[in-house]
């Protein structure tokens, strides 16, 4: 299963270079310092989204409030740190944080204790962050000029030549990535996503780790809401509207499986550039915006089969395998 | 089968009592009118969707069907084709959608929320690519009369009435035919209705295809109740529509739900909304609401099936 996996990221990986190598051929200035920057930074807010959509989906569920909670975290953060410019930026991350966890929290509990599918759980709760969201902005819109000078130049800032927002990503999908390998309550994810029967039966605490996902996942989108703010600067209440299908799309692109049980945040989140590299290279190479939307879909729908065709042949090696048992232990 | 009755008897009681407590306002000919004209797309997209649900599946690339419709509307449009030429292609193309739909979720065997979110963006974006951000709107009223006028007569709405057709079609195919028997028992148990000799990669097919189709027929209702055909007409409203089946009682698990109760999730969203409006509720409250209804819809079924 490991070398379906790894495989599954060497195959991203090596598209996004065809994609950028053959863009560069194009139009060189695709290579550039600054150019790859931006890509980078364009795909880090969808990548850090995708980290904590992994861990949901690798469960067999799915969150599809994380645009909403974005959009929430992302006015709140933004009205807050206008009101008070004296406000550090690491409490307007926590702040973000903070929103993440209240709505993470309702959803990991309605899934988990009430054992709701959770399609349907995230759907409500889209609508029901989306509405408190336009209640509270009441039409109005934070602007770059109202907010303090820290919290854009932490947005725009770079570390070492990286652009921290990047480099925060990266943080996170490392965290992520080596909870996901290495620690026994990781594991236990992919089992709950495999078999949830079975898991429960092994003596997992399933609906625990449920609720833990979807905190995560809260979390995370809160995060990305106060770094959307600054990122952007100007937020109104629509902020991160529709971002939960790009989300699922860069997750299922990097590899995981929609059933559960299978997939990395690394994974996911070369997904996320993935798509993003796409969309900047078509503009790029001159194609009109309107093609992007036909082009990730179908690149989506690639993604999938291309996995359920691995998947069929790997079953078929393993069943092969199962008949001749000799040669496996040899 | 007694808590899903229960459901939907609870539906038609908060009709009735949003309709009798929301005042004359909201009883008024006109009022109702317009609310029949507000929910025209949702209640027709929402009775395929039904069939696709109750068979354990899932199909949120219906808006975007409307709205490549909505374009392909326009395009011919603007290409001199006459309407009586236009719709069947359009229904057609809708159907084509939906049995692309149906091909991968049922001969690849992928799972039906990441193919719909797929072609979600495939048919938006082949959309954008037919009619870009323009909007082709020279329809002759002779046309879009037919999306906001009343049956000659009649205070009823024409996509009304068209709905109503539909909806005993869809009634009969659900609940009265052995190809709706099949939706259930594949719904129940995939496995179970294979073994039982179900064609359940036809049965499965046949429901996106239908679901496309009448999409596509939602796309041309939409047009021409706007007089506007645009690529981005409808966007969103995937979820709209899936909040007003489950809202119905159908089982996101597949197995369970009735045509009827679908229809009163649809008519308690439409007039909710409808009522808020009128006594001027900000129009967050009604999101805000439309998801707390949806939450409310999946808790209770869940608490009675735990009964027996």
């Amino acid at each position: 299963m490991s070398a379906l996996a790894r495989f599954r990221e060497l195959g991203i990986l090596a598209t996004l270079l065809v994609v950028v190598l053959g863009t560069a051929l194009v139009n060189p200035r695709f290579l550039a310092g600054q150019s790859i920057q931006d890509l980078l930074l364009n795909a880090s807010i969808i990548a850090l989204l995708a980290v904590g959509q992994t861990a949901v989906v690798l469960t067999r569920n799915v969150d599809l409030s994380v645009g909403s909670v974005l959009g929430l975290s992302a006015f709140l953060t933004a009205s807050t740190a206008a009101a008070n410019p004296d406000l550090p930026v690491p409490l307007i991350l926590l702040l973000g944080l903070g929103i993440g966890l209240v709505c993470g929290a309702i959803n990991g509990a309605v899934v988990a204790l009430g054992r709701v599918p959770s399609l349907v759980v995230t759907l409500g709760t889209l609508y029901v962050f989306r509405g408190l969201d336009y209640l509270i902005a009441q039409g109005q819109q934070v602007n770059a000029g109202d907010l303090p000078e820290a919290l854009l130049g932490f947005g725009g800032g770079t570390l070492l030549g990286l652009p921290n927002l990047v480099l925060l990503t990266l943080l996170v999908v490392l965290a992520a990535a080596h909870y996901l390998r290495n620690h026994r309550s990781g594991r236990e994810l992919y089992a709950i996503g495999s078999h949830p029967e079975a898991a429960i039966l092994a003596g997992i605490p399933v609906r625990r780790r449920v609720f833990g996902v979807f905190l995560a996942s809260g979390l995370i989108a809160g995060l990305a809401g106060a770094l959307w703010t600054a990122r952007y600067g100007t937020v109104d209440a629509a902020a991160g509207t529709g971002l939960e299908l790009q989300v699922v799309a860069a997750v299922v692109v990097g590899g995981v499986a929609i059933f559960g049980g299978s997939g990395s945040a690394h994974g996911a989140a070369l997904g996320a550039l993935l798509l993003g590299t796409i969309a900047s290279s078509l503009a790029v190479l001159g194609v009109p915006a309107f093609w992007q939307q036909a082009i990730t879909g179908a690149l989506l729908l690639a993604a999938i089969t291309v996995d359920r065709l691995l998947a069929l042949r790997l079953a078929a090696a393993l069943r092969r395998a199962a008949r001749r048992p000799t040669e496996v232990t040899g | 089968m007694k808590a899903l009755l229960r459901w939907e008897t609870a539906l038609v009681f908060v009709l009735l009592v949003i309709a009798l407590s929301a005042g004359s306002g909201f009883r008024s000919s006109q009022n109702l009118f317009y609310l029949g004209l507000d929910i025209g797309e949702i209640a027709l997209i929402a009775l395929p969707l039904t069939i696709v649900v109750v068979a354990g599946e899932i199909d949120l690339s219906v808006a975007s069907v409307l709205g490549l419709s909505s374009a392909l509307i326009g395009v011919l449009w603007q290409a001199n084709w006459p309407l009586e030429a236009i719709l069947p292609v359009v229904i057609v193309v809708g159907a084509l959608c939906g049995a692309l739909n149906g091909f991968l979720v049922t001969t690849l065997g992928l799972p039906s929320l990441a193919v719909t979110i797929g072609t979600l963006a495939l048919y938006r974006g082949l959309a954008l690519v037919l009619l870009g951000d323009t909007a082709v709107a020279d329809f002759p009223p002779s046309y879009t009369s037919f999306g906001t006028q009343p049956v000659p007569g009649t205070g009823i709405p024409w996509p009304m009435l068209l709905f109503a057709l539909l909806a005993v079609v869809f009634g009969v195919l659900l609940h009265a035919s052995s190809y709706g028997r099949a939706v259930f028992a594949i719904g129940a148990n995939a496995e179970a209705a294979r073994f039982a000799g179900i064609r359940v990669r036809q049965v499965k097919f046949l429901a996106f295809t239908l679901a496309g189709a009448v999409a596509a027929l939602a796309g041309i209702v939409y047009t021409l109740r706007f007089s506007s055909a645009r690529a981005d007409n409808g966007a969103g409203l995937e979820l709209a529509v899936v909040a007003a089946v489950l809202l119905g009682g159908v089982s996101i698990f597949g197995g369970r739900g009735t045509l009827f109760g679908v229809i009163a999730g649809v008519l308690v969203l439409g007039a909710l909304r409808n009522v808020l409006i009128l006594n001027d509720v900000p129009t967050e409250v009604l999101t805000i609401v439309t998801g707390l209804l949806l939450l409310v819809s999946v808790l209770a079924p869940i608490r009675g099936r735990q009964d027996p």
